[in-house]
């Protein structure tokens, strides 16, 4: 889960309170899944007890939250490490799909129509996401970019599969 | 909704080399439909069939009702000028002519007078973000700037429908983008109807369905049998 470092990141910015926190993490990062409060508190609760960030004074003024989370050493350097870890490259898609391919043609079913389906549902989500990127602001269209190169190597995948798929049952039929 | 352009079991051969062997496909007035399929699917073959550039050896094509495939030529030429719109892959700007006088051709082959044809231009030049380059030739544009030029070419007459084949295929990614967003910006505004070949996901992604070719054949997808 990245949300305790995007956390972390957004106090590396600058101290802030709960509340501003899941404002900024729900605008730059939360599209169609906010970050509850009960999670924000939480996720906070859970950096100040690992010494990652400390809470400051409770302050006057509106609103039941006026607590200033400050970034610690160990959490800037926590942070600073996850931040230049590159993400696993885990190929998920092309397992489970791998796997339906394989049973498809092991149970002697139409591999071919479960690629052709996979095929038309991603390219029903580039098209939700290129309209996204269409309409949306940059922050949208970067998001949307992500997806959209991800679901375009699928793709590939499903086209250079489904293009050897009688080699392949070759390979896996007794 | 009706349909503005069908393909119905057409098949053509190159010699003894079947290209397509019973592709069907329709559009609706407005849509965007992108045409999908590998190198050497038949996807090109086809849009030159829909657009009544090649005749088909069996089967029908038909443009707003009309049968396209049994036109002589002279009315498929004049449906090609005053019904359609093209853009290729590599723009196919004409060298010797100013990118204004690329604009205005269709209109000019039309019989409309040069100076009028320059005037109906002029427009597409501000709002495909190609201002200041009315006098320059295809030499002196950039790519993404050719291609905006042949897109505002395809677009200038008013066409019922704009066959645009690969039209981001010589373009890297940002620019293929911006070129796509204008295309389907201006369709959508003008309600052109736009068959889109191409192999590329990310293209095919601004259209409002596929179809897919594959060895000559159009499948329906997203059904499991």
């Amino acid at each position: 889960m990245s949300v305790p470092y995007a956390l972390l990141g957004l106090l590396e910015r600058e101290p802030s309170h709960g509340y501003d926190l899941k404002r900024d993490y729900d605008a730059l990062f939360g599209r169609g899944r906010p970050l509850s409060f009960g999670q924000v508190y939480a996720t906070l609760g859970r950096l100040a007890r690992a010494g990652k960030v400390v809470v400051g004074e409770t302050e006057a003024g509106a609103g039941p939250d006026r607590k200033r989370y400050v970034i610690t050493e160990t959490g800037a350097t926590e942070f600073e490490s996850w931040l230049a870890e590159p993400v696993e490259a885990e190929p998920h898609l092309q397992t489970v799909l791998f796997t339906k391919v394989v049973l498809a043609l092991l149970l002697d079913r139409d591999a071919e129509a479960y690629l052709d389906a996979q095929r038309a549902a991603h390219l029903k989500r580039m098209r939700e996401l290129t309209e996204t990127k269409r309409t949306g602001d940059l922050v949208d269209a970067l998001l949307a970019d992500h997806g959209l190169f991800h679901l375009e190597s699928d793709l590939r995948w499903i086209d250079l599969t489904a293009a050897r798929l009688d080699a392949l049952k070759r390979e896996v039929l007794p | 909704m009706t349909t503005l352009v069908e393909a119905r079991d057409v098949t053509l051969s190159f010699g003894s080399t079947p290209a397509l062997r019973g592709a069907s496909l329709s559009a609706e007035a407005g849509e965007i439909l992108a045409v999908m399929g590998p190198s050497g699917s038949g996807k090109s073959t086809l849009l030159h069939c829909l657009a009544g550039i090649l005749t088909p050896g069996s089967g029908e094509v038909r443009f707003d009702g009309r049968r396209v495939d049994t036109m002589g030529e002279a009315e498929r030429s004049a449906l090609r000028r005053d019904r359609f719109g093209f853009v290729f892959q590599f723009g196919q700007l004409v060298p010797e002519l100013t990118a204004e006088e690329n604009v205005a051709l269709p209109l000019l082959l039309g019989g409309m007078r040069r100076g009028a044809a320059v005037r109906q231009a002029h427009p597409w030049f501000e709002r495909l973000g190609l201002d200041g380059l009315e006098r320059r030739r295809s030499g002196e544009l950039s790519g993404g700037q050719a291609q905006r030029v042949a897109l505002a070419r395809g677009l200038v007459a008013s066409p019922r429908v704009l066959f645009a084949d690969e039209p981001t295929g010589a373009l890297d990614s940002l620019t293929g983008e911006q070129v796509m967003e204008l295309l389907v910006s201006a369709a959508r505004e003008e309600g052109t109807t736009v068959i889109l070949v191409t192999h590329e996901p990310r293209v095919a992604a601004y259209a409002d369905r596929e179809v897919i070719v594959r060895d000559g054949r159009t499948t329906s997808i997203g059904v499991i049998s």
